[in-house]
């Protein structure tokens, strides 16, 4: 099958594009973060209360919320307008993502997560629409700079440093479990990089409350990073599982310590942790995040440096 | 002794003991994916350690390069394996008794619990009694009659969480059961087969090039099979990446056996074939160049051994094809005219100067360029040699002499200085075939689906508890009114309770908006 070399070109400009506006997002949450009124309210406290539509839903920008304001000075509400804004241009990046990841797919005709340059694509694509769900029931928008900053790191050495031409696969990919393996792995390791900034910024709430006057309550952000995790996990696990099946029938064994298996079921043992911990006297609230950043650490050296620097079954930085 | 013993017990079983361990089980892992492992590249290893020096060793010494199968890996995982089961039993007794048992008595101060609602409505307690059990439909309860004409529902919903929750654990202990079983009872094994209708047949160790047995495998008992790789196809892209690979092959178990029935199969990456409880994957392929040395004395030999690729974006091949010549029975005469021809085998060759390259991984243009070594092998010194190499010691002791080198096409021929003539005939395809058996990967797998089953179970449901007071009061007016109070609670630290209450509470409180005055909750988290 030959590569469609201009619908290729389009699906990098999408690419680009979409970088940039999520940097646009990004600089606009930071003016949100900044300037807004935040952390001080008890209306922040309180999830929002709206019924969540479902993961599978169109994603908008939720209205802004509705909660008596008191008159706020000027400046709050225009930093506001801001974050608003912010929300918006980050599902307009949404859009542009989406359509460079399509867009590959139909140059390529397979399935447009077959090398690291598209597997980054589509793992921080989860991220950012895992990200808008959460906004959809917690007001926190103006957390979204923290969010979109790592992803655009990623996406920027995605793009710089693992770009590679679209291309057909190896024979070892041309399997259904491409679709299944790899979009379950992919979801659930986007989906666990939220929590783990979240995490952060839990620690740094309780660590060091001088610093985070504008950050929401701790247990906002606690239920936050933990609900997100617990969907994401049983998703990741089913990945591993579904990994497992594909490289049976590809390498001749379910599992055989490769060094991607390895730290895949190192990632799947500290989150493992993670929900022990919440139910261990004396472990829960800042160690449980700590442990639960350190499992969104596990699974980005698990993307960058195993596929990278150690050479394995999953080396496939190069098509 | 026994105290002792008894805190130890309990000192593993405690959810913080299996914490650590857990986390000293991902850690332990680690070196595994950092460090080369013996049965992954035992190559690698080896060089680690050269390169290392005393480092190295003590790695070795430390099982650090076959990690999974140490001592201080397996300790983790059996404690680990240990401490679940204590932990899982007494939880499995208690979750028994829980399915029998009614729930909770109704607290006495129902505002404190962390979701409270109130109100009033002109219903009696009887009526507002059975709009609650029919709202609590499916969930277990109890009603109760209290002190002053009160009477309170108590119901709890959820308990599937705890099923599921044990369902996974139990799961995991089944996994790594069955896992330890396969480990006994697994085997797998390596061959090279010429694909020009060459036939390899299970029939013990000795077939394979190299073999991994189980801990209870002899190698004597082996599934009857036989392979016969008829052609080898691949095809590859202009960029020289591989596009596609099928073994043709046929294949005979069980009665064809006897019969000499042979049956068709493509093989292909990604589709192995399963016959008899074993599979036969297509793992590899490269290129075999046939040589016929013709002797002095006439005779002729033919050889055609697979070279290995050293470079799979352009096949460039190495390897030594080794001659013993014929008619000679001294041992001794004839550990001097041993004769290999070894080097480079390229499938579309280009010359840079004299060095033999490979443009395509294709046989568009084959040629080898090889050394003709004449003189002792070594083959018969007792040690195993490799298929690939010749043994460097030989020619370092002088005992193997480089006689000839060039570069040759098909067709062409070098005559060496005593009349041999060594002639490069062509090329045949390999295929690398492993075979693979494991009777208990099926029960893995089923461990595995029960394992994320419960694991979605116990994270998606939430264990809750409800409680309704319905209280007859006589307001300042005279009439007869009822006070409704609710309560709730979610037993697990999983939030989002509030809204389902919400719902239960509004549905109780306000059949029709305007009967019932509501109070805000407490806290809604």
């Amino acid at each position: 099958m030959p590569v469609d070399e201009t619908l290729s070109t389009y699906s990098d400009w999408c690419y680009g594009s979409a970088v940039g506006v999520y940097v646009l997002a990004m600089l606009f949450s930071l003016v949100d973060q900044a300037f807004g009124r935040h952390g001080t309210r008890q209306a922040e406290r309180t999830e929002r209360t709206r019924e969540l539509v479902g993961a599978g839903a169109p994603v908008e920008p939720p209205e802004p919320p509705e909660r008596p304001e008191p008159a706020t000075s000027g400046r709050a509400e225009r930093a506001r307008r801001f974050g608003r804004m912010a929300v918006a241009l980050t599902v307009l990046g949404v859009g542009l993502h989406v359509a460079a990841l399509v867009l590959r797919g139909f140059a390529t005709g397979r399935v447009p997560w077959s090398n690291m340059y598209e597997y980054g694509a589509t793992l921080c694509l989860a991220a950012v629409i895992t990200w808008l769900v959460i906004l959809r029931r917690f007001a926190i928008q103006h957390l979204s700079v923290w969010v979109l900053l790592p992803v655009i790191v990623l996406m920027f050495l995605g793009g710089v440093v693992l770009y590679t031409e679209a291309a057909p696969v190896q024979p070892a990919l041309q399997s259904y479990w491409l679709v299944i393996h790899v979009v379950s792995i992919a979801l659930g390791s986007g989906m666990v990089l939220v929590p783990g900034v979240v995490s952060v910024l839990y620690l740094i709430k309780v660590r060091k409350p001088e610093w985070a006057g504008r950050l929401p309550a701790a247990d906002v952000l606690d239920q936050v990073a933990y609900r997100t995790t617990v969907f994401a996990f049983p998703i990741y696990t089913a990945g591993v599982i579904f990994g497992a099946i594909w490289a049976e029938s590809a390498w001749g064994r379910f599992w055989g310590w490769d060094p991607k298996e390895v730290v895949a079921f190192v990632a799947w043992i500290v989150y493992a942790a993670y929900l022990h911990s919440r139910a261990t006297a004396g472990w829960r609230g800042g160690r449980a995040a700590a442990i639960n950043i350190l499992g969104a650490a596990v699974m980005v050296f698990n993307l960058f440096f195993i596929n990278l620097v150690v050479a394995g079954l999953h080396s496939y930085a190069n098509g | 002794m026994i105290a002792f013993l008894r805190n130890t017990w309990r000192g593993l079983t405690s959810m913080r003991t299996a914490l650590i361990l857990l986390f000293l089980l991902a850690l332990a892992a680690m070196p595994g994916a950092l460090l080369p492992q013996r049965d992954l590249n035992a190559g690698a290893v080896e060089d680690y350690i050269a390169a290392n020096g005393w480092w190295g060793r003590l790695l070795d010494r430390l099982g650090f390069f076959d990690v999974y199968a140490s001592v201080w890996f397996s300790a983790i995982y059996l404690l680990l394996f240990v401490s679940l089961i204590g932990c899982l039993v007494p939880r499995t007794f208690e979750y028994a008794k829980a399915l029998r048992g009614k729930p909770v008595l109704t607290p006495r101060n129902l505002a404190r619990l962390p979701h409270h609602r109130e109100g009033r409505t002109d219903a009696g307690v009887t009526e507002v009694m059975a709009g609650a059990r029919r709202r609590l439909r499916g969930w277990r309860l109890t009603e109760r009659e209290e002190d002053d004409g009160a009477r309170s529902i108590s119901a709890e919903r959820g308990y599937l969480r705890e099923t599921g929750n044990l369902v996974f654990h139990f799961a995991m202990l089944g996994l790594i059961g069955a896992l330890a079983l396969g480990k006994m009872y697994q085997y797998e094994g390596q061959v090279i087969v010429l694909a020009d209708g060459s036939e390899f047949c299970n029939s013990g160790t000795y077939a394979y090039d190299s073999f991994q047995p189980g801990l209870r495998v002899d190698g004597t008992d082996l599934t009857q099979f036989c392979v016969r790789v008829n052609d080898f196809t691949a095809n590859f892209l202009p960029s020289g990446a591989a596009d596609y690979f099928r073994a043709d092959i046929e294949y005979q178990t069980g009665e064809d056996l006897e019969t000499g029935t042979w049956r068709p199969y493509a093989l292909e990456v990604n589709d192995p074939l399963r016959i008899a409880g074993d599979r036969v994957y297509l793992l590899g392929n490269g290129y075999a160049p046939t040589f016929t040395v013709t002797f002095p004395n006439g005779e002729q030999r033919t050889q055609t051994i697979q070279w290995r690729p050293v470079d799979l974006q352009t096949y460039l091949s190495e390897g030594a094809t080794k001659f013993d010549p014929p008619g000679i029975t001294d041992p001794a005469e004839r550990r001097e005219k041993q004769i290999a021809v070894t080097g480079l085998f390229a499938p579309t060759a280009v010359l840079q100067g004299n060095v033999l390259a490979s443009a395509f991984p294709e046989a568009r243009d084959p040629a080898v360029a090889v050394d003709v070594m004449r003189g002792d092998l070594g083959t018969n010194s007792g040690r195993g040699q490799s298929i690939f190499e010749i043994d460097q010691r030989m020619v370092d002791q002088g005992r193997l002499e480089r006689v000839a080198r060039e570069n040759l096409r098909p067709g062409e021929e070098i005559r060496l200085d005593d009349g041999t003539v060594v002639h490069f005939d062509g090329v045949e395809r390999f295929a690398y075939l492993q075979v693979s058996h494991d009777p208990t990967q099926v029960w893995v797998l089923g461990f595995a689906v029960a394992l994320v089953l419960g694991l979605v179970t116990s994270l998606t449901i939430k264990r809750r508890r409800v409680w309704v007071r319905a209280t007859p009061i006589t307001d300042d007016d005279g009439t007869g009114r009822t006070v409704v109070v609710l309560g709730g609670l979610a037993r697990t630290d999983q939030a989002g309770y509030g809204e389902e209450f919400g719902r239960i509470a509004d549905d109780l409180l306000e059949p029709e908006p305007e009967d019932a005055e509501r109070v805000p909750a407490g806290r809604e988290t």
